[in-house]
């Protein structure tokens, strides 16, 4: 790999129902990755079914019409490769990896497993227990379920964001298998899906695999695309505390609406939130509230991006004793980057930051394949690299302060704790 | 991609080249031949507290300093303490690499080891082991560990004893330091894209100016096991774990690559480090797991410098009783040792080997590491060899080594019995839009 993936060296198929296909040789390698997604989140579940597009995801590789459970676990394991279904809120993804020699029996699995579900009541169930076993552990979890509390305050009862994929204990249990086969027949299909080939394989031949498995798959009933529900930013401080017994740390989240893919000031955001809570020993928020008060064992701040309006938030396990200084502080830095500009100094680090770690991003075949696809789905366009360089200096300290001022705001976010019971 | 070139400078670091050019990326690490196995008792820990303590500046590169610097080119870096060994590495754009060399060959002697940053790092430790506490398996392990090695090394944990994480000084740390700290106790491997002799004529000029030494390495060869051992421990957790250590032979031996495809058809292939895959279709997974005596089952092979172990993990499913999950297992391994092996089993796991081994050389950050690995533990050729090995083993090697090493007199046993509900560790799963 010595250029960047470009509109050059990838190839690009939509075959004729839509699906897109993005191939990228790499010969350096010996292994093939083949991941990508469709349009089946949980954004197309109602609220008192929370956990459907997750559980229909799983229940895919649990038996097809043609291939028990144990015959799906065999085809993979007796080539030593993988491969999982998952749910996220807009889509269902779907990732695998194998020696490249071996890339048809990938793509065949793939093909029958989003198209040819079985749904078998025993190993449905099984599987149902273990998402069950999976929600009581993080029931005891700070960390999630301040998580939880903060998206719950972030977002209405009407926004898909407010809940979790995963479900909970109360709907996991009532969703039906006939639940499973309807969400699957309503919404895997052809329309939004991509797929990503990274390996050593030849362009032509992954095209031709993929073709042979996927161009005659229709489906007729997939509804357009769900629009997200306006949401506001938050116009007072809310707060939201969970507590939990026999626990030594407290998690701490606090924050806002970040931007979505989509905004023009996204990248913006990005850089200053690396500058507050990322670069060197997680940026301005680990130095202060983690090394000079050693107050936390960790501290940093995340900004996700997405297909909407995901979180700009930070995040800090603490002692319980120290919570409300640990708090102050953090707020200290939100305040402190949107009153004034980030140092030319701060700026320089954070642009040769991006800029510098795209040859480790790219050195794998799996991280290839995750950015043809988010080049796809976010229509970044494939020669989005080409520019990116370009597009990270010719932003300014004034860019970076005004994408902070537009999502925080150290007066109004949403403060959410979970940990112990204190004075 | 090209062959290992070895050198070794005068003053006796050991230094391995590869050159990869798929990426413009260059992996730089320096590991010592210094770690858990080396440490007597009173200095348990010791080479695990070195490690935190080299990142904690020298005069010439201040705390937090190198962070920012690496962040700034795009880089990583960290290190890892093992039982045979201490590795600091820092994979970063190849035009960058300087900076790394700099790095290790500034702190190979000149760590400050500042009163104020060794006891504060000492709190640091002690909250990290405690951290290890609340999972049961530490516990566990820890136990099995000193029952299976008397007298050897590995016998305790490689962060260490609290008595000695309590009482070791500033002074026996940085004499631990300076001791085995040395190049004739380093092995520098450079996997990426450079040219050789450019690379070389630079470390030459990074590392060829340290001074050499005398030092001794501790360690003391364990007597042989006579009879099965078996621990147990009760502790606060939720879940009942078993965990049966075998005493195996050492990652140079011939024996260790039929043992790995005893694993593989056992409790499936264990990954190198590059991804993997499942277990499903593994003997034990079959007996344990789809019976639903147990929660999950999984094995594990170590390569090390000096015997050591193979373990099998099971963690119990609540109406299961440990008799039960002891009996399937105990049968399992019997059948092994009895000789009902296939050789297409012996065929598969060769095929998984084959794909694991492909996905661990992916990046040079891997490559780097598993041949700086191999050249402590045998030789660098055994990583480069791996796959050819492996390929020689025939079914009555898998066949002699099952029924070798797998003997009830062979293992110890350890049992983790909760008393209360406790954590357990969780995947964070919170989803992004």
């Amino acid at each position: 790999m010595t250029s960047l993936p470009n509109a050059a060296n990838i190839t690009r198929e939509v075959l004729d129902n839509g699906i897109i296909v993005l191939v990228y040789e790499n010969f350096a390698t010996q292994s093939v990755v083949l991941s990508g997604s469709l349009g089946a989140g949980s954004l197309y579940e109602q609220s008192d079914k929370s956990g459907l597009a997750a559980m229909t995801a799983n229940a895919l590789m649990r038996g097809t019409q043609s291939r028990d459970f144990n015959a799906i676990a065999t085809m993979l394991e007796d080539i030593g490769a993988d491969l999982d279904v998952s749910a996220g809120v807009h889509r269902a993804g779907f990732g695998g990896k194998a020696l490249a020699e071996d890339l048809p029996v990938l793509i065949d699995l793939l093909a029958d497993v989003l198209r040819q579900p079985a749904f078998p009541t025993a190993p449905v169930e099984r599987m149902r227990g273990e998402m069950l076993t999976g929600l009581q552990i993080r029931s005891q979890d700070t960390r999630y379920r301040a998580r939880r509390a903060f998206h719950q305050q972030l977002y209405p009862e009407t926004h898909p964001y407010h809940y979790s994929v995963s479900g909970s204990l109360e709907t996991v249990p009532t969703i039906t298998i006939d639940e499973l086969q309807a969400f699957h027949g309503a919404h895997y299909g052809p329309e939004m899906m991509v797929i990503a080939i990274v390996g050593a394989v030849k362009a032509s031949d992954a095209i031709a695999q993929a073709r042979a498995a996927f161009e005659d798959w229709h489906n007729l009933h997939q509804p357009p695309t769900r629009t997200l529900p306006q949401v506001e930013q938050p116009a007072e401080i809310r707060r939201a505390f969970v507590p939990l017994a026999g626990k030594t740390q407290s998690d701490i989240v606090i924050g806002s609406l970040g931007p979505s893919r989509f905004e023009p000031d996204y990248m913006a955001a990005m850089l200053v939130n690396c500058v507050l809570g990322q670069f060197g020993m997680s940026g301005r928020i680990g130095e202060t509230v983690r090394e000079d008060l050693g107050l936390a064992y960790y501290a940093y701040s995340s900004l996700d991006g997405g297909m909407g309006p995901t979180p700009w938030r930070a995040i800090a396990g603490v002692n319980p004793a120290n919570i409300q200084l640990a708090t102050e502080r953090i707020i200290d830095e939100i305040r402190r980057i949107t009153n004034e500009p980030v140092s030319d100094e701060d700026l320089a680090n954070v642009q040769s930051f991006f800029v510098g770690k795209l040859p480790l991003q790219l050195e794998s075949n799996e991280g290839i394949a995750g950015t043809m696809l988010n080049m796809e789905i976010y229509g970044l366009g494939l020669d989005y690299l080409l520019t990116y360089r370009e597009r990270i200096h010719a932003l300014s300290k004034e860019d970076l302060l005004g994408a902070a001022r537009h999502y925080l705001n150290p007066d109004a976010y949403v403060l959410s704790i979970s940990g112990p019971e204190t004075d | 991609m090209s062959a290992v070139t070895k050198h070794v400078l005068k003053n006796g670091m050991v230094v391995l080249l590869k050159e990869v050019h798929n990426a413009p990326l260059i992996s730089w690490w320096v590991m010592y031949r210094i770690g858990s196995r080396n440490e007597p008792t009173g200095m348990t820990g010791a080479s695990h507290w070195v490690e935190h303590m080299l990142f904690k500046g020298t005069e010439k590169f201040p705390p937090g300093y190198l962070d920012h610097e690496i962040d700034r080119r795009g880089g990583s870096w960290n290190a890892q303490t093992s039982f045979d060994y201490t590795a600091y590495y820092e994979t970063l754009p190849a035009e960058h690499i300087d900076l790394a060399l700099e790095i290790e060959a500034d702190r190979m002697v000149n760590a400050q080891f500042d009163l104020e940053e060794f006891e504060s790092e000492r709190t640091v430790i002690i909250s990290e082991r405690q951290g290890s506490e609340n999972s049961p398996l530490f516990w566990l392990g820890e136990e099995v560990q000193a029952a299976a090695f008397r007298v050897h090394g590995y016998h305790h944990e490689i962060i260490g004893d609290v008595a000695d994480l309590e009482t070791m000084t500033r002074d026996q740390l940085y004499n631990h330091y300076r001791q085995h700290y040395l190049p004739n106790n380093a092995i520098a491997v450079a996997v990426g894209d450079f040219d050789s002799a450019d690379m070389l004529a630079k470390i030459e000029a990074h590392y060829g100016a340290i001074h050499g030494g005398e030092f001794a390495l501790f360690a003391r060869q364990e007597p042989p096991q006579n009879g099965e051992r078996r621990v147990t421990v009760a502790r606060p957790g939720s879940a009942r774990f078993l965990h049966y250590a075998f005493r195996v032979p050492a990652a140079h031996e011939e024996d260790f690559f039929a043992l790995e495809i005893v694993n593989s058809i056992l409790c499936g292939p264990s990954g190198m480090g590059g991804g993997g895959t499942d277990n499903k279709t593994s003997r034990l997974y079959k007996t344990l797991v789809e019976t639903e005596l147990t929660a999950s089952i999984y094995g594990d092979t170590t390569p090390t410098i000096d015997p050591f172990l193979y373990t099998i993990t099971a963690t119990l499913r609540e109406e299961s009783t440990l008799e039960a999950v002891e009996s399937a297992l105990g049968r399992e391994i019997e059948r092994m040792r009895a000789g009902d092996i296939t050789e297409a089993e012996v065929t598969r796991a060769k095929k998984q080997a084959r794909a694991l081994f492909a996905y661990s050389t992916e990046r040079v950050t891997s490559q780097a590491f598993w041949l700086a690995w191999a050249e402590l533990f045998a030789d660098y050729g055994w990583f480069e060899s791996y796959l050819d090995r492996l390929n020689n083993v025939q079914l009555e090697d898998v066949k002699r080594v099952a029924a070798t090493y797998l003997r009830p007199e062979n293992r110890t046993v350890g049992i983790f019995l909760p008393t209360q509900p406790g954590d357990d560790e969780i995947e964070d799963d919170e989803a992004s839009a």
